[in-house]
């Protein structure tokens, strides 16, 4: 809560909770002790094994064709339902296919969805938020639309954009995507309205600085930590909604496997063969898990407040 | 008394009368209703068995309808609302007499013209039923008891069309309701059957909530499919949608529910062998599972490519993914279904095992070109979403371009319809299941329509079979109707109109404190008996 | 304050206006056919026609929206095309249990996850902190339905302590009616505990920097009260905020849990009613999904004037 006694006005409050309070501080020396910070938390703890195992399922999803797997959509319906053995590592699935295998190849599908869910939702709603934190008229009529989005489900959106352009990746992608923007334009927006105010940004105004160069040097670099730290938990957010829209039938075409719908073709299985859900599921939840603890380690180094504590 | 008097010896004397009040209470209060808590197939939402033909309406129907034939477990057309029936010499006067004692749950007897009006509107919807007002003069009620079908020549068709149980049955509703146009729902909910519809406890894909009819007359025969008596021995039966499949066998296990219509395949294991639990296939006739191709556009717009894709396809591979468990599937090329009065074999090597080669070669002889063969798949209707898949790969293997397009059922049944190029939203293949029931034959089965842009989904152009269907209508010989339906099924594998991709059945599974279940294509629940736990 | 509340209130009605035509106009958008899952397969195209005539389907598409509009202004959300049934009255039916697995699940989140926050908080830096952080993140980072069947299998089936699904109204006894809730509710908690506690933990550092906590450390107060009384009654504000949003997203969004459960909540309505393109169920359903979001962020500002007097409308 800043010490300047004004009255806030809720909606900059509502900014503040997701997770950073809005750094505002311009200058170098934050920036390079916050960076020093990081570089120690990495160093050491929780921090340095979420990078860790990250960067397996990256090497996993880079390597998979040669990790000893086989075919992942190749059917195979004599030999479903096996439990695991020589050939099949982790048994195989309702069709017969190796599951080794789809869980191997599904953490591409698994990062592609979680990514690009992070990097589409951070650009657009940056882009948005912008827009309604500068321009005052823009911004009633943004933040409307922003709470109306908000109260659509996410189901209905994916089956219409399903239904509308087909099952692929690309759908699935928008789908997950959406609903996740709202909340980002909220930040931008909120870090865009509190800057403004600011003294340097007025001096800046007053010196004649054109928008563009007082948009992108002065205020977007004030968005980009808590952006970070929202992008790392679309990201896991992202490839937890798409197991959700595999379980509900609204999900990725069973071509392309990710962790997601190879958890939601075997959740009937789960007393029979839980190995369908717990082996793809254990590595999505690592994954979820180590991406939220990159982002808690992130915030803390990224937010000027503790870099000044420590 | 004093309950509250804070001296111990009127607290004393207090309790006692207060225990002694309870023990009154409760010795005096209403036994609780015997109720059966039965999770079906779908959940109930329609509820006109004659707009729709989905199935949970129909066994609905039976609840709370009553029909004038049934058809008892031997396949027998028995009488049921009917008294009896007779046939005039020439055979073409039918004189139906009601039972007495039949009454509508809301108090008035039942009358010839209800009969009448349920009959018109059944016709209107109902395939067969629109084959028998072709052949019909006339219709008259005699007396309030008694009413007359004069027809146009000879046929039976009258009798199976009012007695069969799938497709549309021939429910019988008051004259008010059946009045309704049959392309609007019914909105009242009066029958004369052996329950009556708690239409206040209903909720929509929650729970439709059925009590047993005091005043039904049930036959004095024993209870045999939809024939015999009706017998009902339990106050209540609920109707439970469970949309989780492996919660509702741990509620069976957990004797939360009494009952479940239809068991998944791999679930299985989890209840077979259980003391508590009874397993058993009640529809023992089974499904069908099929295909069938776009005959309007390429690639399926040639013969050959299609007898291609057909030995291309194992059954065997498309069961074992669809059901798994040997025991409930087995291949069958029979159009009309394999156990049945109709089963043949005729051309059951192009569709039963697969012969790549062969397959490989008609694409070859007929200069396929790589068109994409557009597949549509449904993925959240757990019972038609592998064949899609299987097809798929088998399709590909012998050299198809495949595009499989996943989605959900009502988008595929919106597309399904669509008569557009399969590359602006049309398509090439779809698969899905049947009653056995419902697609037995010629004349019953969508699955064989193949008067073009009228037929089926699919729309081929065989106007031989067409004219085979007519002749099977007109002819009672059963020795005949053989041999008719022996060629239709020739000429179907031919040509492509539909192929079969084998037969399952689907086991029921309830807790044995239940007896009584019957065998039938309906799940009924009369004659049912629910004992201690 | 009185008239900031009539504003908002005011204003909610171009902001549902708006949310009701998008979502009208992607629902006529999109392929598939109310008609045809009435009609059922074998069905002739005549048939579904008719039918579609019957629902007032075959209309243009603004002659519908406004059709619609018509009912809505006079209250009357219309019946739902597969089975016929006002629209408010399935609603209705639903909203109880979704309110009771929203409400049971808030609380017990709240419950839990604000002492592990604060403790955190308090032991900042330390394992502790570390471990509470870690552990709360670990059940945002499963999917619900996993939680879900692995809750019932070691709870109602293993252990027997609680039934496998359904639910029970209130009105049926209180015990009949929680039991079957408390499962649910841990399955769904996991993931809002994670959020809530990391709000609570974040929020509270925050303030502890701040001068007049500095103040009162010298004035000689105990920790533990500057705790309480200073920085947990300033970090109320944010965790408010995700309160109000959770309660929203739990009576909406659970239909994941009310499918393994059992629970005929709102959540399921949803997506059956989309995946049966049931129209004016889904539209009714957004209708009230925007309300009931609207609604709380205003009691959640109204409740910030609570927690923070310098805050005023």
């Amino acid at each position: 809560m800043p010490a300047n006694g004004n009255p806030i006005p809720a909606e900059a409050l509502r900014e503040k909770p997701l997770e950073t309070a809005p750094g505002r501080q311009p200058g170098i020396d934050s920036a390079a002790s916050a960076l020093a910070h990081f570089k120690r938390t990495l160093r050491r703890g929780p921090a340095l094994a979420a990078v860790l195992l990250l960067a397996v399922v990256v090497g996993v999803a880079f390597c998979a064709p040669l990790l000893g797997t086989t075919d992942p959509i190749a059917i195979n319906p004599a030999l479903r339902l096996k439990l695991p053995s020589h050939e099949h590592w982790l048994g195989t699935d309702a069709y017969g296919r190796d599951v080794y295998s789809r869980v191997m190849y599904g953490s591409r599908i698994s990062l592609i969805v979680g990514l690009g869910a992070a990097l589409m939702g951070v650009a657009v709603g940056l882009l948005i938020g912008v827009i309604a934190g500068y321009i005052r008229l823009a911004d009633a009529v943004l933040m409307r639309v922003m709470d109306g989005l908000m109260a659509i489900p996410g189901i209905l959106l994916a089956i219409a954009l399903v239904s509308l352009s087909g099952a692929s990746l690309f759908t699935v992608l928008v789908a997950i995507t959406i609903p996740e923007i709202p909340r980002v334009v909220r930040l931008v927006r909120g870090v865009i309205l509190s800057v403004r105010s600011e003294p340097y940004v007025e001096a800046a105004i007053s010196l004649g600085t054109r928008v563009p160069t007082l948009l992108l040097r002065h205020m977007v670099p004030n968005t980009v930590p808590p952006l970070v730290v929202q992008g790392t938990y679309i990201f896991a957010s992202a490839i937890l909604t798409e197991a959700i829209l595999s379980f509900l039938g609204a999900g990725l075409p069973p071509e392309n496997s990710s962790w997601g719908n190879i958890m939601a073709e075997g959740r009937m299985y789960f007393q029979l063969r839980p190995g369908l859900i717990l082996y793809p599921g254990i590595l999505l939840s690592l994954t979820v898990l180590s991406v939220n603890v990159l982002g808690d380690a992130l915030r803390d180094a990224l937010d000027p407040r503790l870099a000044r504590r420590l | 008394m004093d309950l509250w008097s804070h001296s111990k010896r009127s607290s004393a004397r207090g309790l006692v009368v207060f225990a002694a009040l309870l023990a009154v209470l409760l010795m005096s209060a209403p036994g609780r209703a015997e109720t059966i808590t039965a999770v079906m197939h779908s959940g109930l939402r329609v509820l006109d068995p004659i707009i729709t033909t989905a199935h949970i309406v129909r066994n609905h129907g039976y609840m709370i309808y009553d029909t004038l034939l049934g058809t008892d477990a031997e396949g027998k057309i028995q009488p049921q609302m009917a008294e009896k029936w007779a046939v005039s010499p020439d055979g073409k006067t039918y004189t139906f007499t009601l039972r007495s004692g039949l009454k509508w749950h809301d108090g008035p007897p039942v009358k010839a013209e209800d009969c009448i009006a349920s009959i018109k509107r059944f016709c209107e919807q109902d395939k067969m039923g629109q084959v028998l007002m072709t052949m019909v003069a006339d219709v008259k009620a005699v007396n309030d008891r008694t009413f007359q079908v004069i027809l146009k020549e000879p046929t039976e068709v009258i009798l199976t069309a009012l007695s069969k149980p799938s497709g549309l049955a021939a429910f019988i509703m008051p004259k008010r309701v059946a009045e309704t146009p049959s392309t609007t729902p019914i909105k009242e909910y009066i029958g004369s059957g052996p329950f009556k519809f708690v239409t206040a406890e209903f909720k929509p894909g929650i729970k439709a909530v059925y009590e047993k009819n005091k005043d039904y007359v049930p036959r004095s025969e024993p209870a045999s499919g939809s024939a015999g008596g009706k017998v009902v021995h339990v106050d209540r039966v609920e109707w439970v949608t469970m949309p989780d499949h492996m919660t509702t066998i741990n509620a069976l296990l957990a004797g939360e529910i009494d009952y479940t219509e239809w068991v998944q395949f791999d679930l299985l294991p989890m209840v077979e062998g259980k003391k508590d639990i009874q397993v058993r296939v009640i529809e023992k006739q089974g499904f069908q599972t099929m295909y069938r191709f776009n005959h309007l556009y390429p690639p399926f717009n040639n013969k050959l490519i299609r007898q291609a894709a057909m030995y291309a396809v194992r059954q065997e591979d498309v069961l074992k993914a669809l059901v798994g468990n040997p025991k409930y599937y087995k291949t069958c090329g029979a159009v009309f279904g394999c156990g049945t009065p109709f089963e043949s074999s005729a051309g059951a090597d192009m569709v039963v095992p697969s012969n790549p080669e062969k397959a490989m070669e008609l694409l070859k002889q007929a200069k396929y070109d790589g068109t994409p063969v557009v597949v549509l798949h449904a993925t959240d209707v757990s019972t038609i979403a592998s064949n899609p898949v299987v097809i798929t790969a088998a399709l590909r293997k012998v050299g198809f371009t495949v595009d499989l397009q996943s989605m959900d059922w009502m988008t595929l049944v919106g597309r399904r319809a669509s008569m557009e190029p399969p590359a602006k939203g049309g398509w090439n293949l779809f698969s899905t299941n049947w009653l056995i029931n419902e697609i037995m034959d010629p004349l019953r089965a969508a699955t064989v329509s193949a008067n073009g842009k009228r037929a089926w989904f699919g729309w081929p152009e065989v106007k031989q079979i067409e004219d085979l269907k007519m002749k099977f209508a007109r002819t009672s010989n059963p020795a005949e109707q053989k041999k008719l339906a022996e060629e239709v099924q020739k000429v179907v594998i031919e040509e492509g109109v539909m192929v079969p991709l084998g037969q399952f059945y689907v086991p029921s599974a309830y807790r044995s404190s239940l007896t009584g279940v019957l065998d039938s294509p309906v799940p009924y629940f009369w004659n049912v008996k629910k004992s201690g736990k | 304050m009185l008239a900031y509340i009539a504003r908002r209130l005011l204003a909610t009605v171009p902001v549902m206006g708006m949310v009701a035509a998008i979502v009208f106009a992607i629902l006529r958008l999109t392929p598939g056919d109310p008609a045809a899952i009435i009609a059922g397969d074998a069905a002739t195209p005549a048939q579904l026609e008719l039918i579609r005539r019957h629902m007032g389907l075959d209309q243009p598409i603004h002659v519908q929206f406004l059709l619609w509009l018509g009912q809505l202004v006079r209250g009357d959300l219309g019946l739902s095309l597969i089975s016929n049934v006002p629209v408010m009255g399935m609603i209705a039916d639903r909203i109880g249990p979704s309110l009771a697995l929203g409400l049971s699940t808030i609380v017990f989140t709240v419950i839990i996850a604000i002492p592990l926050g604060v403790i955190a908080a308090w032991r900042r830096g330390t394992l502790v902190d570390r471990a509470v952080m870690a552990f709360s993140v670990f059940g945002f980072s499963v999917p619900v339905f996993v939680t879900g069947y692995l809750l019932i299998f070691f709870f109602a089936i293993g252990l027997g302590w609680f039934p496998v699904q359904g639910y029970k109204p209130l009105a049926g006894g209180f015990w009949p009616f929680y039991q079957r809730l408390i499962l649910p509710t841990l399955a769904l908690s996991t993931i809002y505990v994670a959020l809530i506690a990391r709000i609570t933990r974040t929020s509270i550092l925050d303030v502890m920097d701040e001068d007049y906590i500095r103040t009162a450390r010298a004035k000689g107060v105990k920790e533990s009260t500057v705790f309480m009384r200073h920085a947990l009654r300033n970090a109320a504000v944010p965790i408010a905020t995700i309160v109000g949003i959770g309660m929203a997203m739990l009576i909406s969004g659970v239909v994941v849990t009310e499918s393994v459960f059992n629970i005929p909540g709102l959540g399921r309505l949803v997506v059956e009613a989309v995946l049966a393109r049931d129209y004016p169920v889904i539209q009714g359903l957004i209708l009230l999904f925007s309300l009931i979001y609207i609604l709380i962020n205003l009691a959640v500002d109204i409740l910030y004037t609570v927690f923070d007097p310098r805050i005023r409308y």
